[in-house]
């Protein structure tokens, strides 16, 4: 519980309107998008000015109050659960793009801004911000950073990471840390962004964002590669990039997600095909042409039965539209959808989607699966009514199997959903009784009460 | 302390649509009220889990949960973008039902809705003594919670309202029946509350419009309200006895075609009707099947069955640019878009310009707008904007409850925009021909 001195203090700091303790608002920020069990908060908090976050931020460490940071609440590993109850800090009234800089081709945005408001902004000045997580129509960029967030463009563009230039954040006394510049190249001090990126909320709180932005590609081209065999399309997508191809997506969806979308959106896929991949290449049009043509034959030499190139911005908008809907059309066929994110080395990938075959007979379970298959990161999606205990149990059972299978190829656990909660049982697993030990210490000499969001990750 | 394990009991019967809900999150991004407050409670994620809350027996009473439930336009923005397929609005109406049953309808509503809107012609009666007293208006009437078509009512205030009309239309008209001639075609006519007592206007131009194209028009005398600010307010009773109303006095004749000129109206006979209303006899609810699957709106009607068309381009001449506001009881519930739209460019004096978010929601949602009139304010302006950017002098729309809103944003702003209905554009072009 938290003293009614502090609940005064909260509200001197935000007024009233910004301390929400009614049982009832409580409730509505005890889960996020994981499949979890809710756990209730004591407080919600939403502050309006940065200056108000580095207070709450403190005045949660001088009453030893667990805090839990949360964006848009869409993290899928129950990384926004207060596990140990205490303060959930709102950062979506945080929201401002503080500046675009076209010259210097960076921008600084608060914590609270929308991932896909951001790309917008940022393309309405001829400039491109690549990641995209599903979820970006609500997911907001602090959370992405927290979470070092990828998608579709992965392969070629690489991930949240790999646009975050610097960071302003607050350590657990409220104190501002500044890390990274505005400049391509920094090296005064420690690079403490590349901890903080992926951190859930567990290091500091992130203030401000500084990211990188990148010229807007002149020419891209769409095209989708039917397979009746779905070893084939697999070896194609390690065949695309042995070729030294980069397409700025290459997706993959099996014959279950295919019909599944097909049912649901009506797009004209080819129900009969064992495996389709979503192909995008982008660049210099010259080279997009070209690059176009050689996956366009690879996938022929492959074995692949048919190809359709979008010739217009509606075809393609069409081939992206049935990638998009995949998890919309999973989603509609049971109560509970369980997205995972276990992802291998893509050489890896036929191996892999052969296991994920195995397993779900083995455990008598409908999985789904489709996924970036160019960066390795599948998403096999299982059906099922969390309701039904002795089927959730199978479940659990067949996440493990994924996990270990995933492992034993040199993958990882998460290719971009986050440990959270949800995983962070198995992170041992992939890594060493050391690294837990060695991240403790840090998480301890950084947080000594370990209240910032307490039990992520790391466990306790 | 209220009896939570009853409640539970009742709410059973939409755990199964609950559990569909995978708590994405993906609704903040088209809910018109979590856009202004970024609360979760506002948006349609916040609502289920405390829906879901409540199923589990979480809370100590429902007050809580049901006042966060009213603070929701039932836009449907929420159904129609959601990955899962949840039928949001089917669970919210539901909900708010069980909840009321069980703790019982407020007095005052009960006066209202059980003695006035069951019964059309007292109601009738009451409202044409409102306008004759706008602005002292009685207290049980300002406190006709609940509805797009009772917000009217209401003189709090600084609202600029679009007053009572001082004749209502079913004066003017309070029966028709004109047969079919060349076109073979007949409707029928449901009028709805806010055309009948606020905008008569429009329903002449849907007159003049049926008439123009030979076709024939059914109106019953004292048709009854749709029984949406009923239903909203969780009183599924009157609900009920409305629905078997309107049943008996559409029956009266036979047309191929039920047409209204309110997307509320429209939404509720097709999608509501059917689903929710309860206690009919297996063949009334063949017939409410039957009305239903024939209800139209009227832009859908000019354009699918008589086959109006865009006038050709080559006109010249000083045209008035008009902009066009998507109902989400059209656009979200039912799909219509594109034949208002066609409708609007049947008249060659007027030029289509699209503005910003043409299917951003207005922010009135009935009874949200009185209890939530701030909130309510907040949303509008943003309509309020986008009309203005957009440099039209009219704004056309489907939906009187929509045109009230929009009136009153627009007017509270100062702005010079007027506001009319799709039809009444259509209309203008019949005169001049
Ligand atoms: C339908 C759907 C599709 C998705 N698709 C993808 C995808 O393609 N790729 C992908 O990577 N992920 C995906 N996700 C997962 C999720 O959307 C991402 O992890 C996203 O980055 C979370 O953003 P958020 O704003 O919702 O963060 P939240 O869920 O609110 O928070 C996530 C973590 O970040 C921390 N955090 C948030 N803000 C701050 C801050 N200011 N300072 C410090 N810590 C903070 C939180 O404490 C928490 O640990 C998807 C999720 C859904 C529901
Ligand atoms: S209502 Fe739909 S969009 Fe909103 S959280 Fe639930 S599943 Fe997602
Ligand atoms: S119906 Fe509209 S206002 Fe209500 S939750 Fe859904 S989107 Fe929000």
């Amino acid at each position: 519980m938290i003293s009614q001195t502090v609940i005064k203090e909260f509200e001197s700091i935000l007024g009233k309107d910004g301390v929400f303790l009614d049982e009832t608002d409580r409730h509505t920020y005890s889960y996020d998008a994981a499949v979890l069990e809710p756990v209730l908060p004591s407080v919600v908090l939403r502050p309006e000015r940065s200056e108000q976050l580095g207070k709450l931020v403190r005045l949660c460490n001088e009453n030893a109050i667990p805090l839990t940071v949360r964006g848009a609440g869409t993290n899928l590993s129950g990384g926004t659960i207060p596990t140990k109850g205490g303060a959930v800090i709102l950062t979506n009234a945080l929201k401002k793009i503080l500046e675009i800089n076209s010259e210097d081709l960076y921008a600084v945005v608060q914590p609270g801004v929308v991932t896909a408001k951001f790309a917008a902004a940022v393309e309405a000045k001829g400039l491109f911000y690549p990641p995209d997580p599903g979820s970006q129509a609500v997911s907001t960029l602090g959370g992405n950073v927290a979470e070092n967030a990828g998608g579709l463009r992965g392969l070629k563009y690489g991930v949240t990471r790999d646009y975050v230039m610097g960071l302003e954040f607050f350590d657990v006394n409220g104190e501002i840390v500044k890390t990274g510049a505005r400049t391509v190249k920094c090296v005064t001090g420690y690079n403490l962004a590349a901890l903080m990126v992926g951190s859930e909320g567990t290091l500091g709180v992130f203030d401000k964002i500084i990211l990188k932005l990148i010229p807007m590609p002149a020419g891209r081209k769409a095209m989708m590669a039917i397979f009746n065999d779905m070893a084939r399309a697999s070896e194609t997508v390690a065949a695309i990039i042995a070729n030294r191809i980069v397409p700025a997506t290459l997706e993959f969806m099996d014959n279950f997600t295919i019909r599944a979308v097909e049912d649901y959106s009506h797009v004209g896929l080819p129900v009969d095909a064992a495996a389709l991949l979503l192909i995008e290449v982008d660049g210099h049009p010259a080279q997009v042409e070209e690059d176009a043509a050689k996956v366009e034959s690879l996938c022929k030499e492959m074995g692949a039965e048919n190809i359709r190139v979008a010739r217009n911005a509606e075809e393609r908008d069409k081939v992206w539209e049935a990638r998009r809907t995949a998890l919309s059309a999973l989603a509609k066929l049971k109560p509970t959808v369980v997205l995972e994110d276990a992802t291998v080395p893509r050489s890896k990938i036929p191996e892999m989607i052969q296991a994920l075959e195995e397993i779900s007979c083995r455990f008598d379970l409908t999985i789904g699966t489709f996924g970036h298959a160019g960066d390795g990161n599948l998403h096999p999606t299982i059906l099922t009514d969390k309701r039904n205990k002795e089927e959730w149990h199978r479940v659990e059972a067949a996440i493990d199997a994924i996990f270990d299978k995933a492992l034993s190829m040199g993958g990882t656990l998460s290719g971009e959903h986050g440990i959270g909660m949800a995983k962070s049982r198995f992170l041992e697993k992939e890594t060493s009784r050391g690294t837990i030990l060695f991240s403790r210490r840090i998480k301890a000499a950084l947080d000594p009460k370990g209240i910032l969001n307490p039990g992520k990750i790391i466990g306790e | 302390m209220q009896d939570m394990k009853k409640l539970a009991q009742l709410l059973k019967q939409i755990e199964d649509q609950l559990v569909v809900c995978m708590r994405c999150g993906m609704c903040q991004s088209v809910c018109p009220v979590f856009a202004e407050t970024g609360r979760e409670s506002d948006v349609a994620r916040g609502k289920l889990a405390l829906l879901d809350g409540l199923l589990q027996e979480m809370f100590n009473d429902s007050d809580g949960v049901q006042e966060r439930l009213l603070r929701c336009l039932l836009c449907g923005s929420c159904a129609a973008n959601c990955p899962s397929g949840v039928k949001v609005l089917d669970i919210f109406i539901k909900a708010r039902a069980i909840i009321t049953s069980y703790k019982g309808l407020s007095p005052v509503k009960k006066i209202i809705f059980r003695k006035m809107l069951a019964r059309p012609e007292l109601f009738d009666r009451l409202m044409e003594w409102g306008s004759k007293l706008q602005g002292i208006f009685i207290k049980p009437v300002d406190e006709l919670l609940g509805t797009s078509c009772a917000r009217f009512t209401s003189p709090l205030g600084d609202r600029h309202f679009s007053s009572l009309a001082p004749k209502s239309f079913h004066r003017m008209v309070p029966y028709l029946n004109t047969p079919a001639v060349d076109s073979g075609m007949k409707v029928g006519f449901f009028v709805g509350c806010v055309i009948d007592k606020v905008f008569p206007k429009i329903a002449q131009a849907v007159l003049h419009a049926m008439k123009h194209h030979d076709v024939g028009v059914f109106i019953p005398k004292d048709a009854g309200c749709c029984g949406i600010p009923a239903l909203s307010s969780g009183d599924t009773n009157t609900f009920n006895n409305l629905v078997r109303y309107n049943l008996k006095v559409f029956s009266a004749e036979k047309f191929d075609v039920l047409v209204t000129a309110c997307a509320t109206c429209t939404s509720t006979i097709k999608k509501l009707w059917p689903t929710l209303a309860e206690e009919l006899s297996p063949q009334e609810l063949d017939r409410v099947k039957d009305l239903a699957g024939k209800t139209m709106d009227i832009s859908q009607f000019l354009v699918e069955k008589l086959g109006v068309r865009e006038a050709a381009a080559a006109e010249t001449g000083e045209k008035t640019l008009v902009t066009y506001h998507d109902p989400c009881h059209l656009k979200k519930s039912l799909g219509i878009a594109a034949q208002p739209r066609t409708v609007l460019q049947t008249n060659p004096a007027y030029q289509l310009r699209e503005m910003t978010e043409a299917d951003q929601c207005c922010g009135c949602g009935g009874s949200f707008n009185l209890q939530h009139y701030d909130l309510s304010s907040a949303i509008g302006k943003h309509k309020r904007d986008n009309i203005v950017e957009s440099g039209c002098s009219v704004v056309a729309t489907s939906c009187p409850a929509c045109m009230l809103q929009i009136s009153d944003m627009l007017s509270r702003a100062g702005d010079r925009v007027k506001v009319k209905h799709a039809i009444e554009v259509y209309a203008e072009s019949l005169d001049k021909k």
